[in-house]
């Protein structure tokens, strides 16, 4: 996928980085939604953008780093002159050693727990593009694009 | 987010209010828990009206309440979601196991009709 964007046509960019605590999810998407809010998004929109986000950032705090073990979780958001949303959520965590069964409806590696295993297929479902790297070790990147219709001008 | 509960006989109504996701739900779903016990509730009522924000943990939260209402023999009812919190659940299969109504009355009305019938059939017997 090619995520680079031509340096001209990016309108804006803007790069979080926050501890892996759950109340840094709502955090997160209050963030973004801020962020977009200069492009005028619609209703839907933006509540499709701030769930997509809440489930990247969830996964990264339940899934990257061991309980109790303190980590980073960078929030990346570019939007360019096309009115293209790009969103990555990345950690350096343990990673997913298998994306495809990842990314499945209902799977989940912690089915004790009440985990709907919905996460990804949310992700996929509100957003137009996922993305999903991986090293087991290493890290996780999500990718997510959106492209936002053409506001209204007066 | 914040939840209230109302009671009518054995049916407990919960009434969300604000954003439910993962770092939210794990203490709704103690509250419910606990609540359900310590009124011996046997049916749930979700109510979603006030409810600004919800991500795939309030999945997590209906199936598990879902488990424990149907050990009790109750019934689960799901009611006031907006369009995208009705995505979400819908999205996970819950209303082929939760019925959605349109309010909290319909809910009470349609468990005490349920159930009452039930009741009345069995002194037929």
């Amino acid at each position: 996928m090619n995520n680079k964007l031509e340096k001209d046509s990016v309108l804006n960019r803007m790069k979080l980085e926050f501890l892996n605590k759950s109340e840094n999810e709502s955090f997160a998407r209050v963030a973004v939604a801020a962020f977009v809010a200069p492009l005028d998004p619609t209703v839907e929109e933006l509540t499709e953008i701030k769930t997509a986000v809440s489930e990247a950032v969830s996964n990264a705090i339940i899934h990257a780093y061991d309980d109790q073990k303190e980590g980073i979780v960078t929030l990346e958001c570019t939007v360019d002159q096309e009115r293209r949303l790009i969103i990555s959520v990345i950690d350096n965590g343990v990673g997913i050693a298998d994306i495809t069964k990842a990314r499945e409806p209902l799977y989940t590696t912690m089915p004790g727990e009440e985990r709907s295993g919905m996460g990804f297929t949310v992700m996929e479902s509100f957003m137009d593009k996922l993305e999903v790297d991986s090293t087991p070790g290493e890290g996780t990147r999500i990718t997510m694009i959106k492209n936002l219709d053409m506001a209204y001008e007066f | 987010m914040q939840i209230e509960f109302e009671m009518t006989d054995d049916i407990l109504i919960a009434n969300l209010d604000g954003e439910l996701d993962h770092h939210t739900s794990a203490v709704i779903r103690e509250e419910i828990d606990k609540t359900v016990d310590a009124f011996h509730s046997k049916h749930l009522v979700f109510n979603f009206e006030k409810v600004t924000f919800m991500d795939s943990s309030g999945i997590g939260v209906v199936m598990g309440r879902y488990n424990k209402i149907t050990q009790l023999g109750g019934k689960l009812i799901i009611t006031g979601c907006n369009e995208y919190i009705d995505r979400i659940l819908d999205m996970a299969g819950i209303y082929t196991i939760a019925t959605r109504l349109g309010s909290v009355a319909e809910s009470i009305e349609l468990i005490e009709s349920e159930y009452n019938k039930e009741e009345a059939d069995g002194d037929n017997e």
